[in-house]
């Protein structure tokens, strides 16, 4: 039965988050607004209910799964890859590195001023 | 009854939805096993190979990419309550986050900033198509959430998530070589980083290489730069007029 709970709690979050999405026009996607939704009764809540916590990990074990039927759909932008074949290569290998070394950096300096400030308080 | 000649058994076959549900499913356990051989390396990332044999197997067969999708859609469809369950390991990282609550704000705001703006500058400068731009954008958050962005601004969800794939793959490649060399020790901030720019592929690199605390706190970067960046793209796109 937990199983059956979980993912009612799971798909009426989507639902919602769906529904909000398209009737207030917002620009984004139901799920992610399903996810707040979620997040905001576990709150209120104070823990994950059992059933929940299997089903939802359950799912989030095998993501790398639910991620291969869109990503075949490579197959239809074989042309597009082929002519932008470098164009999206150089971009991704220095978006994924600038980004790195930025987020690194500002939360490096960020946590070290934390410990500074908590050494100076003491 | 005289049985079936085998070509009208493949008519059958290649017209229900089981053959490509099961072909994804099978696909995807030669790779897993494929990628254990090899040592898990990210270069041969089970996600990667998969796809692969079945780009491969639909080529074979002359099937196209629809009549796949007609079966595959049933796991296709676990993306979305899969999305919302991302609440659940936010919802546990919540005491961690009050404590680095200032490093990681300040981290995901610079991080989400700089992946989007070097994806579309980038490509821009390069001379990218401009459903390519767009489909680009979204790339360093995790495919759910990338693919509904995707769909909001313009841009070609599929394409999305072949690209948001690679960045995973590229992210374990360069990432630990970024780390070192800008000294980066804290497992917290290692882990972060690494699920900021790498998302769920990032999340399973720390867990396996960085430890758990590393791994936690990359999960969590995953779920804040997907809602973060759900949140901004879309009205930015809007607002420069992309």
């Amino acid at each position: 039965m937990s199983l059956i709970i979980g993912m009612s709690i799971l798909l009426g979050c989507q639902f919602l988050g769906e529904v909000l999405s398209l009737a207030l026009s917002l620009p984004i996607p139901g799920p992610v607004i399903g996810m707040l939704i979620l997040l905001v009764g576990l709150v209120i809540r104070g823990s994950v209910p059992t059933s929940l916590r299997s089903t939802g990990e359950g799912l989030l074990k095998y993501l790398t799964l639910l991620f291969v039927p869109a990503g075949v759909g490579l197959i239809e932008h074989v042309g597009l890859i082929r002519q932008e074949f470098w164009i999206l290569l150089v971009t991704l290998v220095l978006s994924a590195a600038v980004t790195l070394w930025v987020t690194s950096q500002v939360m490096q300096r960020l946590a070290q001023r934390n410990d500074k400030s908590q050494e100076e308080e003491a | 009854m005289s049985p079936l000649p085998l070509g009208q058994v493949w008519v059958y076959l290649a017209a229900s939805p089981l053959l490509h549900l099961f072909a994804t499913l099978i696909a995807f356990v030669i790779a897993s096993r494929i990628n254990r051989w090899a040592g898990g390396t990210p270069l041969l990332h089970p996600v990667i190979l998969s796809i692969a044999l079945l780009i491969a197997f639909l080529l074979l067969t002359h099937t196209d990419y629809p009549t796949y999708f007609a079966g595959a859609q049933f796991l296709h469809f676990l993306l979305g309550p899969a999305t919302v369950a991302l609440a659940i390991p936010l919802f546990d990282q919540r005491e961690r986050v009050r404590r680095l609550l200032w490093p990681v704000c300040a981290g995901t705001l610079a991080g989400v900033a700089t992946a989007v703006v070097s994806a579309v500058g980038i490509s821009l400068v390069l001379g990218a198509d401009h459903a390519t731009v767009l489909s680009l954008a979204p790339k360093s958050v995790t495919s759910p959430i990338a693919m509904g962005i995707a769909e909001k601004i313009g841009g070609i969800p599929s394409l999305t998530a072949g690209l948001v794939l690679l960045t995973g793959v590229i992210g374990c490649i360069i990432g630990p070589w970024v780390l070192r060399l800008g000294r980066v020790t804290d497992p917290a901030i290692r882990g972060f980083s690494m699920g900021l720019a790498a998302h769920g592929f990032g999340t399973a690199y720390c867990f396996s290489t960085y430890g758990a605390i590393a791994g936690a706190f990359s999960g969590l970067a995953m779920g804040l730069s997907g809602l973060v960046t759900a949140f901004v793209l879309p009205p930015l796109v809007q607002l420069f007029g992309l």
